[in-house]
């Protein structure tokens, strides 16, 4: 079977290591392997959506040339930022042969892109080429009786045409929970912005809209969110260390933030160094209120 | 002569319908991307009033804080009935200061404490956000 | 001169004949410019002689260290030798190497958008944009491993797009590099001990006494490579 041309993106190299560790495991686990794109770059993180904006297209056009110096017909992200970044452009580019030809003549120390590469997130590959009976196939330690969150945000799900799933009711991490045993917790907020790169300049901003989106989990006694977002991840984490420490939330309730390839290591029974402190102790705590022979 | 950083309004209206590659009369002033916006409370003017001004002509609106305060989440452009996809616009209100060299954030007045905690995924959106 | 035909090149827009075949640097003196500043060691290795130049029929811009390049025929030049880009301030043994260290001192890495321009004016033909994303996502290592024939000329910082100072960025990536990951060198903590505790302090006090053509004496006859042992 080929390999899956991976595109880690900054985060999973630094500070969202425990993503693609996780990563890499599980899909080495169900049988396919991941290949780093080779000389990879930041893909710009935000989409330029101004039409005359071509100098921000750059970033991600030239790992589309690189990924086809190695012919492959296709990109996989996990990080649902670099996913939509990439998809974005490639939506363009791939289509608008001026803009393409402007972008290749600018980068003349490249060879020209052809226009041709796909840009797939990771949950459209487990989704519709592993397919969830294999996951579940996979699956050692199901996640009985945990109550998860799918936390979906922005860039899974949008803008229209882009992102993997219907933006109004999204189900594809919902799907890919149950198939890890786990019990999904639906709220208004599984679509609903974090503050994203607000929290730069507007930390209050992104505290205030990540706050909304763990209320609405406890109070639907989700015990975790799972992201596929380092920066939902970062903005979720940062309101919920704040919360804590000003005792507007209470650790025992306060859910886990976790990435959804950690939750898939621990339902698959992956070393568990490859898991958060936190995320192990709420999986372990759900195990143990549940009752035998389940 | 110092150099004049002013952003020209004329033509404000094909610019930003330039830039964005959006039909600005198509709006008809329904309110779903106001009410599908979650940052309205910070925001001087509601997404739709900013539409609203410009489709008036109204150069006001350059000065608004809209697009500084929208986080692109596009939340507005999947509920708009007439598909005006409204962070477009917003891009393009920000290019068209940003192009002047009118930043929003300036990295020298982010302190180095404040840099260390944030992962590097937050720093480049924003600056590519709000920095020219 | 000999016969040969001159070579006709442009400095800042005055066109000058100069004998072909010889370093811009070389031409720019047979022209009558003396370097005050701009020139250093004229071998290649100390980057204070930056020069940008096109050529007569080639839109592109090139780039050049002045004592290394040969003059050609319809070259358009002029110097760059200085970059305005203060180093950031650090105190070295007071970073912590596994923090984003080069983000906190150069936080415009993180608007770099890959365009490579960087890279396209590297006379060292240094990889610039691909060390710039590796400091991006916190690699030291390979931020070292790419900058380290890195000369400091300046000519990345002065066309980057996104106002990066690379070469101070990597410099700061090798610091903290040597200092957590490289062993400690025991001759020079040695060395460094017994000058501190009063050794070559007779020499140097010697050195300190002597007046400027003594010393110019001595530096010319001084040894520059030891005669290895045992050659013939």
């Amino acid at each position: 079977m080929n390999a899956i041309t991976y595109f880690p993106g900054c985060s999973l190299k630094d500070s969202a290591a425990s993503f693609e560790r996780s990563t890499v495991a599980v899909m080495e686990r169900l049988g396919h392997p991941l290949e780093e794109l080779p000389r990879w770059t930041c893909c710009g993180t935000v989409a330029a959506l101004a039409t005359d904006d071509l100098m921000h297209l750059v970033a991600a056009v030239r790992n589309f040339e690189r990924a086809q110096k190695i012919e492959a017909e296709e990109i996989v992200a996990p990080c649902a930022m670099c996913f939509n970044t990439l998809r974005q452009v490639a939506m363009r580019v791939n289509v608008d042969v001026e803009a393409r030809d402007k972008i290749n003549a600018f980068m003349n120390e490249e060879e020209d892109y052809e226009g041709g590469v796909a840009v797939r997130h990771l949950l459209e590959i487990l989704r519709d080429r592993v397919g969830w009976d294999a996951i579940e196939e996979k699956v050692t330690e199901p996640l009985f009786d945990l109550p998860v969150s799918a936390y979906y945000g922005c860039t899974l799900v949008r803008p229209s045409g882009v992102g993997i799933d219907d933006p109004a009711a999204p189900a594809v991490l919902g799907d890919l929970l149950e198939a890890l045993g786990a019990t999904v917790v639906k709220t208004p907020f599984d679509t609903e912005c974090c503050g994203s790169y607000q929290v730069v300049d507007r930390r209050d901003l992104a505290v205030d809209r990540s706050l909304r989106i763990l209320r609405a989990a406890i109070t639907r006694g989700a015990a975790v969110i799972a992201t596929s977002c380092p920066l939902c991840q970062y903005n979720l984490e940062e309101a919920r260390r704040g919360a804590l420490a000003e005792g507007m939330l209470v650790e025992a309730t306060a859910p886990v933030v976790a990435y959804f390839t950690e939750l898939m290591a621990a339902a698959m029974g992956l070393d568990e160094e490859l898991l958060p402190a936190d995320l192990r102790a709420a999986v372990v705590r759900s195990r143990e209120t549940t009752p035998e022979g389940v | 002569m110092p150099r004049q950083r002013e952003v020209s309004t004329e033509r404000l209206r094909e610019r930003v319908e330039e830039m964005s590659g959006e039909k600005l009369f198509a709006c008809y002033q329904c309110g779903m991307c106001s009410a599908a916006c979650p940052l309205t409370e910070e925001m001087d003017r509601l997404p739709s009033q900013v539409i609203r001004a410009l489709q008036l002509g109204d150069p006001t609106v350059i000065e608004s804080n809209a697009m500084w305060v929208c986080a692109s989440c596009f939340a507005c452009e999947v509920r708009c009935p007439k598909g005006v996809d409204l962070a477009k616009l917003m891009e393009a209100l920000r290019q068209i200061r940003l192009r002047r060299s009118l930043d929003w954030i300036s990295l020298d007045e982010l302190p180095r404490e404040r840099i260390r905690e944030l992962p590097q995924i937050a720093l480049v959106a924003s600056l590519r956000k709000k920095a020219g | 001169m000999t016969d040969e035909k001159p070579t006709q090149i442009f400095i800042m827009g005055k066109a000058y004949d100069v004998p072909p075949g010889v370093t811009i640097m070389d031409a720019m003196e047979y022209a009558g410019y003396r370097f005050v500043r701009g020139a250093g060691c004229r071998s290649g290795f100390c980057g204070a002689c930056g020069t940008v130049y096109r050529k007569e029929g080639d839109y592109r811009f090139e780039f050049a260290l002045a004592c290394q390049e040969m003059v050609q025929d319809g070259m358009h030049l002029t110097q760059l030798p200085f970059t305005p880009a203060p180093r950031a301030a650090y105190e070295l043994p007071s970073l912590d190497s596994s923090e984003n260290v080069l983000l906190q001192y150069y936080p415009e890495i993180a608007r770099c958008v890959s365009c490579n321009t960087c890279t396209k004016a590297c006379p060292q033909d240094l990889e610039v944009m691909e060390y710039v994303q590796a400091a991006l996502r916190g690699d030291l290592a390979e931020v070292a491993a790419l900058s380290f024939d890195c000369i400091q000329c300046g000519l990345c910082a002065m066309r980057c797009p996104a106002d990066i100072k690379h070469y101070h960025m990597a410099q700061l990536a090798r610091r903290l590099l040597s200092v957590s990951a490289s062993p400690v060198p025991e001759h020079l903590t040695e060395r460094l001990k017994a000058m501190a505790s009063g050794a070559c302090g007779e020499e140097l006090d010697e050195l300190v006494g002597l007046d400027v053509d003594a010393l110019k004496e001595r530096y010319s006859a001084r040894e520059i490579e030891p005669a290895a042992e045992g050659a013939a």
